[in-house]
Parts: C-alpha cells; structure tokens; sequence
C-alpha cells in the first residue's frame, strides 16, 4: 500500500557524531542538536529530581519554559532542551536537594 | 549612553519577525529578539545545525523565506537572548535582557510584543511521569532536532496538533501507539465551514487522517487519558472515554507506551504585556486572557504594540498579518511613511484569523475537564503541589491567584507559574462557581525568565565590599 506521506526517514542527514556524557556514561550525539535530542535517543528520560518531593522529573515543554529540563553543565543549571551537544560536554543531572 | 533605536521587538515569530521587516522598510532602525538562535517561531522553527539536510515541510519553507527576508534586511536579529524585565522612563522603553548568563539593556522607543503562545495541559494523574512531554513541545522536538519523543508514544490532546505531531513521529520512524483526542468528529464538523477558507490546510489534514488510518494507528475520538501508568518511566496510559460535559465517565482503555504527548490547546503569552502595563481581557475564543490591542497591534500605552498570537490565538497567518501591520503604524508613530497597503492589509487580517479561531475553538475548555485532575494530581509542578493542597487553600479562604501564590507557593517556582495558573484559575472557577472573567492572572512579576543571580549583582565584585574595622574589644 503506498502511503500516503512518505516516510521521510532515509532522506534527513544527520551531522557527524560526537561523544558527550551523561552522569558520567558515555553516549554519543550528532554535532549541533540538543542535549534532550540526544538524551531521548539513548532513552535516558528521567532526567531530574523535584526538589520538594524528589519525584522523578523528565523534559516536559521543550521550549524552555519549565525547567523540568534542567541538569549541569560546568556547575551551571541549563535547560537540556537548548543546551547544544559539543564533543567532551559533560552533563549532570541534578540530584535532590532536600528541604529541611 | 548608547542611542536608543526606534524600535525593539520581542519575538521572531511569523508575527514579531514580520513586524521587524515592515518597520525596517519604512525606515526605522529596529532591533528584533528572541530566545531561540534563529528566528521562526515555534511554527516556523529552524532546524538543529545537527540536521544537514532534511525534506522540506510547509513549515521549514515558511521559515526559511522568513530567515532570507531577515538576512536580507536592515533588521538587527539578535538571537538567545532573554528578555527578563520590562520598564519605562519618559518615552524610552527599557527591555533587560540576559544572553550567556551575561545582562543587557536595550533602550527603544517603541516596544512591539510578539510573544507568542504557551500550550495550555489540564493535569492528570502521572502527567509528570519522565517520557510525558507537551504537545506543542513535541512539534518543537521534531521541528528543531527531527527526533522522535520515545520508541512508542500515545499522543494525546485537542485541535490539529494531534494529527500533525502522530504523522511526523511516524515519518521520522516512530511509533504511534494510539491518538487519543477530546476532540469528536462532531467537534471537527462544527468548524468545518470556518476551516474551509484554508483548504490547503484541510487537505493536508486530511492526507494525515488517511495516513494514519491506513496504517492501523487506533485514534480514539471523545477520549481523554485519565491516568499515566509508571513511576520513574511510562509504561503505558489509560484511556478514557469522556460524556457530553468532558468527563470521564466511559469504557476504560489501557495503551501501552513509553512517550506521551499531551496538550489542551495554546494560550496567549501575556506576561511580557502585563509588565509593560497592559490591560487584559477574558476571551475564552482567543485562548483565554489577552491584553486589549487593536487589529493594528496599537494599545492605549504610548509607544506599545502587541500582535500574533500573544494577543489572542488566531493562528500564523493573521499573526503574519498583525505583525506586518503593528510594524507599519509603530513606524509610523515615530515619523516615518505609513505604507500603501496597511488599509488592505487590515481589512485582510479577519478572514486570515478565520483558520486559526476554528482550531482555537476546538480546544475550549468544557466544564467535564476538571474531573481529569484528581486530588492527588500534581497541578504545581515545581514545588509538587497536589489539587488537595490548593483545594485546601481555597477552603481557607483564598480567592485569587495571587492569594493561592502566597499561601501554597504554587507559581513561585523556576517556571513562574506557567504551567500551573491556568489550571488553577480554571481549577478555582469551576469549584466555586464562578465566572472565569473574575478569577485574573496574578500579579506580574520580573523575572520573566529565570536568571542567574549573577545579573542582578551586575558588577558586584567581593573585594569591593566595604569592611568596617573590627568594634573594640
């Protein structure tokens, strides 16, 4: 049966691959596309603790917004879903911090 | 002092960006920002630099022509950069902003808001379940970085957008699990007189349709996901059929799936607005509270202009239109050539919004909605607040957004209300009976975005800090 939109999947390329860690693991990226991008492809989600209830927490917007998102990078909180894979970043996920 | 220039606009969208073209045309010298690095949008979203090449969609070709036009222009784009406050000294607009955790102040003349639009999700059980993402979120997903959200996803929610995010994830290799829409093909009937003024657009939607029903994905009209299943990842979702009112009240369906997509629907973005000291309105049919502009985009504040779907959600055409338009009569304002096809621009802004209204309407809230949050829904995401714990807030006596903010915190963490005060406000009415016009959005408040605390103390230095000598012992 000829579908109706082509699947599309052959035609995208894809920029070269680079390497990046992810709490400490090894996973390769291509070159430009977001840290999220890349995280999802190797199926990492869980991404977070909620601070108050430490909950586990993934991307949730991908705009931006919410900050569900964030993890480390060089000891700054970034949001994964604009922070771009470079080779060698290394990423963090932020652990609880507990209330008291 | 650095100069002011005429004109800054937040935004790159098919409003904003636009508005920047006709204002630079006129003569203006116009500054154009927007978080993004490249200007687009959400709807004409540029590819990652990972994506080398890729099959052109309507959307890429929209925003590529737009990037040209820009290119080619005496615009000044300026890219990831945040806008965090908004203030006003005599006719000079302040716009602070932050760019590489480093602050900036950008003076202007006029301001022009094209902020754009949020996506509006009514809480459920599970929703913050890691592998949940936005419907809306996932079109930028697969816009930017052409990435599906999972191996198997369920995407859920009203309007098009359902049908548009299910094709692309199956053209990217992905799985539709199922689509799940509130949504009944009665629902889609009603609009469609209003639809028929874009056909291309209807065709298009249509082809999805076929599509997706030729290759077996269930699509569950009159449904609703009623409960996310999984704790630290999805397994799966249950699906609800909903009664007349929204309400789920039918046969229960489990799905299985590891990714969900989950949408009610866009609301216009008005925090920027509010801080440049908007008035706002409740308009259910625009996507809810919008501040009062003109077709023109003209506000009663001197030298304010708000367009596109920041100022009610009628789609990317009219925003096109909004925006080319606000840029003109701002321009104008300041002194430059008003251009001869702003009086047929403006009579052509009604029939572009026609499309855009039709979808819009396909995601008003229905009273049945509030039976998806249960009480130990989190409806706060960043502080974990469940519906019992506003619930109880309400009981207490509060009576505002505002009030629910101080008493419960709800808002007050890293997103700044933006994914909890519409369902709260909504949350508040239904309970109480009261009319959604008396329940406004709070207060408010910079920052707009989150800032590292390092720009508030612009150049602080420790040494600097004056120590007095040690008291006698």
């Amino acid at each position: 049966m000829t579908p109706l939109l082509q699947n599309h999947r052959s035609p995208v390329q894809r920029a070269p691959m680079v390497s990046f860690t992810f709490e400490g693991e090894a996973l390769s990226a291509h070159a430009g596309e977001t840290v999220l991008s890349a995280l999802i492809r190797a199926v990492h989600l869980y991404l977070r603790d909620a601070p108050e209830d430490g909950a586990a927490r993934g991307a949730f917007c991908c705009m931006g917004l919410c900050q569900e998102c964030l993890v480390l990078v060089e000891g700054r909180r970034v949001e994964s879903c604009r922070q771009v894979v470079h080779d060698g970043l290394a990423v963090e996920a932020l652990k609880r911090v507990p209330h008291d | 002092m650095i100069d002011p220039c005429d004109i800054v606009i937040l935004g790159a969208g098919p409003a904003g960006a636009n508005a920047s073209l006709s204002a630079a045309r006129a003569g203006a010298r116009v500054t154009l920002l927007d978080e993004q690095t490249q200007p687009g949008g959400q709807i004409w979203r540029a590819k990652s630099a990972a994506i080398i090449k890729a099959q052109p969609t309507p959307e890429s070709d929209a925003g590529n022509t737009l990037r040209d036009c820009l290119a080619n222009s005496a615009v000044t784009f300026v890219g990831d950069v945040r806008v965090w406050q908004i203030e006003r000294t005599g006719d000079i607009w302040q716009v602070y902003t932050v760019a590489d955790g480093q602050p900036g102040k950008i003076e202007a003349k006029a301001l022009i808001l094209a902020t754009g639009a949020r996506e509006y999700v009514q809480p459920i059980p599970g929703w913050t379940t890691p592998g949940v993402i936005g419907l809306a979120g996932a079109t930028a997903l697969l816009k930017h970085d052409m990435t599906p959200p999972g191996v198997a996803t369920v995407v859920a929610g009203t309007g098009p957008l359902v049908f548009f995010t299910a094709s692309e994830i199956r053209r990217l290799g992905g799985h539709v699990a199922a689509i799940v829409t509130p949504n009944t093909r009665r629902d889609w009937l009603s609009v469609m007189p209003a639809m028929l003024s874009r056909p291309d657009l209807v065709r298009r939607g249509l082809a999805w349709i076929a599509n997706l029903t030729l290759a077996r994905v269930p699509v569950l009209w009159g449904h609703a996901i009623t409960r996310v299943e999984g704790a630290r990842a999805v397994n799966g979702v249950v699906a609800t059929k909903l009664d007349a009112s929204g309400a789920p009240k039918g046969k229960k369906r489990e799905i299985a799936a590891d990714s969900v997509c989950l949408g009610n629907g866009l609301i216009p973005a008005v925090e920027a607005a509010q801080l440049a000291g908007a008035d706002l309105r409740y308009h259910p049919e625009l996507g809810g509270w919008v501040p009062g502009a003109m077709t023109d985009g003209s506000t009663k504040i001197k030298g304010l202009y708000i367009c596109g779907d920041g100022a009610g959600i009628r789609g990317a055409a009219a925003a096109e239109i909004q925006g080319k338009l606000a840029g003109m009569v701002a321009a104008n304002q300041l002194g430059f050539d008003l251009a001869p096809d702003f009086e047929a621009l403006k009579s052509a802004h009604a029939r572009a919004a026609r499309f855009g209204l039709a979808m819009t309407a396909l995601s008003l809230q229905k009273p049945g909605d509030q039976a998806l949050t249960t009480p130990e829904t989190i409806l706060c995401r960043c502080e974990s607040l469940s519906l019992a714990r506003i619930t109880a807030e309400i009981a207490k006596g509060a009576e505002s957004i505002n009030a629910i903010k101080s008493g419960t915190r709800a808002g007050m963490g890293a997103c700044g209300g933006k994914f909890c005060h519409t369902a709260v406000a909504r949350m508040m009415a239904a309970s109480q009976g009261v009319d959604p016009a008396d329940i406004p959005p709070p207060t408010a408040r910079p920052p707009l975005r989150p800032v590292p605390a390092s720009v508030f103390a612009e150049g602080f230095d420790y040494d600097d800090l004056p120590i007095s000598k040690p008291a006698p012992l």
